[in-house]
């Protein structure tokens, strides 16, 4: 059901790869965008490329995810600004130290915060004035490391895994409403996450998981393992009786 | 610090390969930080890997990927100028641009070219004599230097910088972003002509009308021709074709690859010969033709990855440049070409304009031929007469498609890189800025 005219767009985390081509993609499509990000020069780099590439409103703002008491003040602000907000794209997250997370407190604080408190926090006011417009889409960037924790890295898992059921909570909520609420769940991304990261394999480019993103948000898919092939991996491990899994090393 | 990882690299050609370690990174902050802290061995930038040789490789070193770093930031409409980072390739501008009006004012063989590396090689294309190299029409560049941080040069600010970073090889810094003047055409259509020439006196000869007359002009030579026979080819001149002529319908490419390596042998001197038969041919006296400006530039664009169909071992291209009035050099070059039997599959002739501002920068008034050869025994040794031969007649070899050149010859061939390293002591002090050729050159 889109719009008459493509309305605008928050994306959150803008200044990632995954971010940067969801963006353009959206653009190409003539959505007016808000590129949201701590660092506010790469931020309006990223602005000013969208305006010239694709001829669309395109602004950068300033956004810490970690700062929890400027979330409500950034969120009305941008409700207020025109004719409100069509469409969340969350995309910013932190993948930290695994090794670290496991002994220190405030690292394993901090991937927490960052990956999941930090979502809620910005999503809460967002999400009420989506259900009060009666349409619109949110949808964030989630992990397959969410699926099932793991010993490399779970406390990442763990928050990625709280975010998923987080959105499973908002969509059933917001359904009445007609706001699509999807997860993406994106396997190795080319992006600065997992550039000389060892171990990775079948790295997808930004460009083709931006592509999935965007046709997710068209048809209201609900979660969208991208690429698809991640959805068959991730359901044989979640297979894997606990008893069996808590003696693997993945 | 962003993180790296080890890849075998290679120019356009293939040869040689080498193994470096490659950051990317995605923030301009990113890239500063890798600057100001260069781990060991070295930093040199890379594009999308165009030069044909090992100007982009640093083994034992650093190689800074600027493909992330390819914003647009600001178009003045009025004066056509746009302000785009180093990682922006010549076909992205293309692609936004073009549409509203605007082209490149110089665009080389290929679009998969990125604007740091088209400033670092202070590119050509084929409206030279009329218009310059790429460095022309910059009017700032924005570099990272080891010794002096951020830098922006231009002709009135800094300008000992600027004219050592047009085509300084990315030795003076890595290019974060730069300011460049387009220019107005009114549709995506060229008009040319094509006319067969006998031999090379006669495509010399001809050259000089094409000129006067046509903003773009280049001669295809068939490399393999011998005795009489030796530099004929079909000279081709264009123009923009204005939008009252120019057909309504816009054309749209497909691109096709290649797939695997071809065997070594696929291209050899039979099924060169068989295609230059072919193309001359099919390329008879014709004027006025119309033809999309991407099949006008950038043909081989058409064919993704051509550099594999000279197999694993790869190819060197080799192009010189001597003054107008040594065509003797020219003509004996392509002589010891055509005797080896070494299949040249492009061989490509155009008179160039008189040379610019960049130090290093290769073109000159005079003769440019270039030439590709697979890489086979005995390649080098051929490839060193030549050398001698072009340096002798007051001529060059250009340095982003070399692979081979030994740094006495760049010495007799490049006499202002003794200013270009007084400037690159001012701004990389400690020698942070390398690279393979640099060192195979003594520039570094």
């Amino acid at each position: 059901m889109p719009d008459a005219r493509p309305g605008t767009v928050l994306v959150a985390g803008a200044t990632s790869a995954i971010a940067r081509a969801v963006a353009a993609e959206l653009a190409r499509r003539g959505h007016a965008l808000v590129l949201a990000a701590r660092d506010l020069a790469e931020a309006e780099a990223l602005a000013a490329d969208l305006r010239l590439r694709h001829g669309v409103a395109a602004r950068a703002a300033r956004f810490d995810a970690l700062d929890f008491a400027s979330h409500a003040a950034f969120a009305a602000e941008l409700i207020a600004e025109g004719d409100g907000l069509e469409g969340v794209v969350v995309a910013f997250g932190w993948m930290g130290d695994a090794e670290r997370a496991r002994h220190e407190p405030d690292e394993a604080r901090r991937t927490l915060d960052v990956n999941f408190t930090a979502v809620v926090s910005l999503l809460t006011p967002l999400a009420d004035h989506l259900e009060g417009r009666g349409a619109g889409f949110i949808c964030v960037v989630s992990s397959v490391a969410g699926d099932r924790g793991r010993q490399s890295n779970y406390v990442y898992g763990a928050a990625k895994g709280g975010l998923t059921v987080y959105l499973q909570g908002l969509r059933n909520r917001l359904f009445p409403a007609g706001v699509r609420v999807v997860t993406v769940k994106p396997g190795f991304v080319d992006t600065r996450m997992t550039f000389g990261l060892p171990g990775t394999f079948l790295v997808a480019p930004p460009e083709r998981v931006a592509a999935g993103i965007v046709k997710a948000i068209d048809r209201g898919a609900d979660e969208v393992y991208l690429p698809g092939f991640w959805r068959p991996v991730m359901m044989a491990i979640r297979a894997v009786p606990e008893r069996i899994f808590k003696r693997m090393k993945l | 610090m962003i993180a790296s990882r080890a890849e075998r690299l290679s120019g356009w050609g293939r040869h040689p390969v080498q193994e470096c370690r490659v950051y990317r990174p995605e923030k301009v902050s990113e890239l500063g930080e890798v600057m100001a802290s260069p781990p060991e061995g070295g930093v040199v930038s890379r594009g999308l890997g165009r030069a044909y040789g090992d100007a982009a490789l640093n083994p034992g070193g650093t190689v800074v990927s600027h493909l992330r770093l390819n914003r647009m930031l600001a178009f003045d409409e009025a004066a056509g100028v746009l302000e785009c980072e180093g990682g922006v390739s010549l076909g992205e501008i293309v692609d936004a641009f073009l549409p509203r009006g605007w082209f490149l004012p110089v665009v080389p063989g290929t679009r998969h070219v990125t604007i740091g590396g088209a400033i670092a090689a202070d590119v050509h294309g084929k409206n030279h004599h009329r218009d310059g190299t790429f460095g022309r029409f910059v009017d700032a560049i924005r570099l990272v230097t080891p010794g002096r941080g951020m830098l922006t040069c231009s002709r009135e600010q800094e300008a000992d910088a600027f004219r050592a970073t047009l085509g300084g090889m990315g030795l003076t810094g890595a290019i974060v972003s730069a300011r460049l003047r387009l220019t107005r055409v009114e549709s995506a259509w060229m008009t040319v002509d094509q006319l067969p020439t006998r031999d090379l006196d006669d495509a010399l000869a001809r050259f000089a009308d094409a000129d006067a007359g046509h903003r773009y002009s280049v001669a295809w030579i068939d490399a393999l021709a011998k005795g009489r026979a030796l530099g004929r080819g079909v000279l081709m001149q264009g123009d923009h074709a204005p939008a009252s002529a120019a057909p309504a319908k816009a054309t749209r490419r497909t691109v096709r690859g290649v797939p695997f390596d071809l065997p070594g042998a696929t291209l050899n001197r039979f099924t060169v010969g068989a295609f230059n038969r072919l193309y001359r041919a099919t390329h008879g006296a014709r004027t006025g033709a119309m033809e999309p400006l991407e099949r006008f530039f950038w043909p081989l664009d058409a064919v993704a990855d051509w550099n594999r169909a000279y197999g694993r071992r790869g190819f060197v291209q080799y192009q010189l440049v001597v003054p107008i009035d040594r065509a003797d050099a020219l003509a004996s070059v392509l002589r010891r070409a055509a005797e080896s039997g070494r299949a040249s599959f492009l061989a490509v002739l155009k008179r160039f304009g008189p040379a610019g501002e960049g130090i290093l920068s290769f073109p000159m008034a005079g003769w440019t031929l270039s030439l590709d050869f697979p890489v086979a025994s005995g390649l080098t040794e051929m490839l060193r007469e030549m050398d001698r031969t072009v340096a002798d007649a007051g001529g060059r070899v250009y340095l982003a498609k070399d692979a081979m050149l030994d740094a006495v010859t760049f010495a007799r061939m490049y006499p202002a890189a003794e200013a270009f390293r007084a400037v690159r002591r001012t701004l990389d002090p400690a020698g942070v800025l390398t690279s393979s050729l640099a060192r195979r050159v003594g520039l570094a």
